[in-house]
């Protein structure tokens, strides 16, 4: 081990900045110094990231799953809603009771350019088979209500009018339902008892898929359901009330004509005053349940993200923890590194390098995370959760700034170490 | 080569700490030539480290001009100085500071990584540098896997690598024992020799500074003796 001087090193006159390939080789370089330490402090970004992807996935598809359980149910559909739009969310059921027989009689008699008027009441009850029982929503319909949601019935056959008329006991199950009392054995003609009332399956309906669907409900004729069910009658006593009336327009561009029709006549009848009172019904169209349900989710999802983005800020801080005590623990190594030539900025930028470095491989971890999560989800056939590119590029975008913006903090304490104290530091 | 690569005049230094004032360099005036070899002496607390810091560009003077190979360094600022350091000086220190966690040659590269230096040429210098010093056949060993006495070679080669003008040493030898102290201001001086390059090395013992052909001598805070070895 001689020295060797008769090498001499040229001069060297280069004296510009370092390189910024340099600096992220660097950063990898000190994170891969201090593996578990690294992992950990990732951690938190993985979570953070992984759930924001996995919850913005599954609300997506949620969303998109209840969109096309709407559209399934047909384009021109129309339900016309007791109660008043203002005093309670849209879409959901209500226990006001505005809406009778008589206005879908008034409805029909109005010869209007649709399919059919549908009255419907229901409840929710058990129904009870010899082998098994189950909660579901019931609903008393009319004939009509198989063209206007586009029932098919796979097994048996929906009940006639003669049925309605004569309000007898049959029952039409949805395919979920049907499954669920009777499993694989003979379901038509099969006894089951709501409420103590005997009813007899006559059919069994086509699977349309997705949860709240058809699939989930049974149908009996309208006017057993009004004798049978509790709070059938108007409060005066003198008419059936109707939970809602489904209607199908047959050409979309009577749509809005049919909806103000219907208005003016229900206005009419229930003796609104022209000016100052509200309606005291609530009509919905397709378009209309369609971007109301699109506002609901897409706040819902939103709200799921912000909340997951919580994580990712205290996976953040978690960095910016971990960096200042970098910083303190290389102190020597910032006062070195001084000394030899390194400005303020190249100190700066090599610790937000770091701090981007762990932010951003938690980022890519959290994703593949998220991903399996969708994928595992998807799998399980409750719905497609897929992850968007947009989706994908948010994520790493937020881990990015996470990184930056924790980093910056400790990254400036370090460049502003003076080398003389840096170099002291024991 | 008769010309000053350092000139300093009047250089004062004034610590404030709270409401107490330590001058710990009291208007010091020499010249130092391209390829000298010099020591600097003096009971602990004269003032040694601080003028090696000014001298290292690390530190600004309280007032006082210093001429580093005819650049006028007192009214730099942070990043200027960096620069200088980065072209004209190298850095000896008494723990060595190596990077802990790389390997030697790393740690030799590292200063060129802030001169924009390519990988490639880095590591040519690196390994030219590590030859010098005779540490060619330790390049991928760390710290911890080196004696201290190869530890400060490694530390020599580093501030070789960027082919400074002056090369600085304060207390080089402090934590070594006394054959591995001598080998490494054998080094120094035939660095110095062969190479001419330029030393300023800090110590209180004599048989150190006895290697340097020229020895300053501090006291309070001022140069009190300039001889010739
Ligand atoms: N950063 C500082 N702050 C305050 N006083 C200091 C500082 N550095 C050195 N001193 C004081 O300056 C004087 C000279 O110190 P120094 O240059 O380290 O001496 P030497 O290296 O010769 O032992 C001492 O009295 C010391 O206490
Ligand atoms: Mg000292």
């Amino acid at each position: 081990m001689a020295m060797d001087t008769t090498k001499l090193l040229p001069p060297l006159d280069s004296a510009s900045g370092v390189n910024w390939l340099e600096v992220t080789w660097m950063a990898f370089d000190s994170l891969m110094a201090n593996k578990v330490r690294s992992a950990l402090t990732m951690l938190g970004v993985i979570i953070g990231v992984a759930s924001v992807v996995a919850l913005i996935a599954i609300g997506t598809g949620a969303s998109e799953s209840i969109t096309g359980q709407i559209t399934s149910i047909g384009t021109n559909l129309m339900m016309v809603m007791p109660g008043s739009s203002s005093n309670r969310a849209p879409g959901m059921s209500t226990s006001a009771r505005t809406l009778t027989l008589d206005d879908a009689k008034a409805i029909e008699a109005l010869n209007l350019p649709i399919v059919g008027v549908g009255p419907q009441f229901g409840m929710t009850a058990q129904i009870v088979a010899p082998a098994a029982d189950k909660n579901v929503t019931i609903t008393g319909a009319a004939v009509a209500a198989q063209t206007i949601q586009n029932l098919t019935v796979a097994n048996g056959r929906f009940f006639n009018e003669d049925e309605v008329k004569s309000a007898s006991a049959v029952i039409v199950l949805g395919s979920t339902v049907a499954k669920d009392l009777f499993g694989k054995g003979q379901v038509i003609g099969q006894s089951v008892r709501i409420r103590d009332q005997t009813f007899r399956v006559i059919g069994v309906l086509e699977s349309k898929g997705g949860a709240g669907s058809v699939d989930d409900t049974a149908i009996v004729p309208i006017t057993i359901a009004h004798q049978r069910f509790p709070n059938a009658r108007t409060p005066d006593g003198n008419a059936y009330v109707v939970s809602s009336i489904a209607l199908a327009v047959k050409n979309k561009e009577d749509v809005d004509a049919v909806q103000s029709r219907i208005g003016i006549l229900l206005r009419e009848r229930h003796r609104l005053k022209a000016n100052g009172s509200e309606d005291d019904f609530n009509i919905m169209n397709q378009a209309s349940m369609l971007s109301m349900l699109t506002t609901i989710t897409t706040l819902l999802t939103a709200l799921l993200a912000a909340i997951a983005g919580i994580s990712l800020l205290v996976g953040g801080i978690g960095i910016m923890n971990i960096m200042l005590v970098s910083v303190t623990e290389r102190t020597r190594e910032i006062g070195l590194r001084k000394a030899v030539g390194a400005q303020s900025r190249d100190i700066l930028l090599q610790f937000i390098f770091e701090a981007i470095a762990l932010s951003l491989s938690g980022g890519v971890i959290g994703l593949a995370l998220g991903s399996i999560v969708a994928l595992l989800v998807t799998l399980s056939g409750l719905l497609s959760a897929s992850v968007s590119l947009g989706a994908a590029a948010l994520a790493m975008g937020f881990s990015v700034a996470v990184g930056v913006f924790f980093g910056i903090y400790p990254a400036r304490r370090a460049s502003r170490l003076n080398p003389i104290d840096a170099l002291r530091y024991e | 080569m008769d010309t000053a690569i350092i000139a300093i005049n009047e250089l004062s230094k004034t610590y404030q700490m709270g409401t107490v004032k330590v001058d710990a360099l009291k208007q010091v005036s020499f010249a130092i030539l391209r390829g000298e070899f010099v020591a600097i002496m003096g009971p602990s607390g004269s003032g040694k480290s601080t003028l090696m810091n000014l001298l290292g560009c690390l530190d600004t003077p309280t007032s006082g001009q210093y001429q580093l190979d005819g650049v006028e360094t007192a009214r730099l600022s942070d990043n200027e100085l960096a620069q200088v350091r980065a072209r004209k000086l190298g850095f000896i220190f008494q723990q060595y500071n190596l990077l802990p966690r790389q390997s030697a040659l790393r740690n030799v590269e590292m200063p060129l990584i802030y001169r924009g230096v390519s990988a490639q040429e880095r590591r040519q210098r690196a390994e030219t540098a590590l030859q010098i010093v005779g540490m060619d056949e330790r390049t991928h060993h760390r710290p911890n896997e080196l004696s201290g006495g190869q530890q400060q070679r490694v530390a020599i080669a580093r501030a070789l690598v960027g082919s400074p003008a002056v090369m600085l040493a304060d207390e080089p030898t402090g934590a070594l024992d006394t054959t591995t102290s001598a080998e490494i201001m054998g080094f120094l001086q035939t660095l110095n020799r062969e190479q001419g390059l330029t030393v300023i090395v800090v110590t209180h013992e004599r048989d150190i500074a006895a290697y340097a052909q020229r020895i300053l001598t501090m006291r309070d805070g001022r140069l009190v003796k300039d001889e010739r070895n």
